[in-house]
């Protein structure tokens, strides 16, 4: 039984269904919402780290540290403005956030 | 036969613990999952032979984000039930987008993996280099400078997160070096005659 590329392209597509699923069944909960776009960026990187040892080329496994440097950022910031949201509003009903009217 | 069976369990927990995280009710469980799930993937890379970047996921990942996110779940006292509303309700629409993506992407990842992608003539990687040898000799000789814009990227969000949760409450006294310093004793005391029986008035 030999593992190949496409088990792991597989696992990825898996991974990435569910992180889109999680987006649309946790519409209300935000906290959840950004957790699914780390599973969404998770699955990226098990795709591009798939492929780059298939064509034996690390550029892959670079991007993918680079796509991890920007999904820690993005939490850091998601986090801290949820954290800014909720001291303003008092919770996190993302339903009713209109208070830009955008 | 080693590396199917562990193939096999890494996958497995890594999309069982993924489906936690997203059908959990309880956000605390649902950070748990994800550290879960990022641990086997660390897992799945070890048994692609990307050992730095496994263990750049359990240090970044497990270390920081998902402590941010626990930190950040558990300080905000939010009533999670009430944030389940419509579960059900998106259930169905949510499902079948996921399971025709799902679909998609695995006949894509099939056909690209059976005939679609040919494999590169000359291997970049060595393999008498480690994993992380040889992706230090790229990453610091053709990609300097998307290294340092990565770390430009870390630093604006530093400071962002800084900025937007900093906040100066109203009514607290803060130590002001200036005025410490420009204190001369002419500012600093008055000489107050007092009257005998009457006190000094403020």
């Amino acid at each position: 039984m030999i593992i190949g590329l496409t088990h792991y392209l597989a696992v990825a597509a898996i991974l990435f269904t569910i992180g889109v699923f999680g987006i649309f069944v946790n519409r209300k909960n935000i906290i959840v919402i950004l957790m699914s776009i780390e599973l969404l960026l998770l699955a990226v990187n098990i795709n591009l780290v798939a492929f780059s040892v298939y064509l034996h080329n690390v550029v892959g496994q670079i991007f993918a540290m680079f796509v991890l440097t920007v999904a820690a950022a993005e939490a850091a910031v998601g986090l801290a403005i949820l954290v800014t949201f909720f001291r303003n509003r008092g919770d996190i009903a993302v339903d009713d956030a209109s208070m830009m009217k955008g | 036969m080693a590396l199917a069976i562990a193939f096999y369990l890494l996958a497995a927990v890594t999309v069982g613990a993924g489906f936690g995280v997203v059908s959990s009710r309880n956000p605390v469980h649902s950070v748990l999952f994800l550290i879960l799930s990022f641990f086997s993937a660390a897992g799945l890379f070890v048994t692609m032979g990307a050992e730095f970047l496994a263990m750049l996921l359990v240090v970044v990942y497990v270390g920081a984000v998902a402590v941010l996110f626990l930190f950040v779940v558990m300080m905000l006292d939010v009533d999670f039930a009430a944030l389940r509303q419509g579960f059900a309700r998106y259930m169905p629409v949510g499902g079948l987008v996921a399971g025709v993506l799902a679909v998609e992407m695995i006949v894509i990842a099939t056909a690209a993996a059976t005939g679609g992608v040919h494999k590169a003539d000359s291997p970049q990687l060595h393999p008498e280099l480690p994993n992380i040898e040889t992706i230090g000799h790229v990453l610091y000789t053709d990609y300097v400078y998307f290294f340092q814009a990565a770390g430009l990227v870390l630093l604006v969000a530093m400071i962002g997160a800084i900025v937007l949760t900093l906040r100066h409450k109203p009514g607290v006294r803060r130590q002001s070096i200036v005025d410490q310093v420009a204190r001369t004793p002419k500012s600093g005391m008055r000489v107050v005659q007092i009257k005998p029986g009457q006190g000094i008035e403020q």
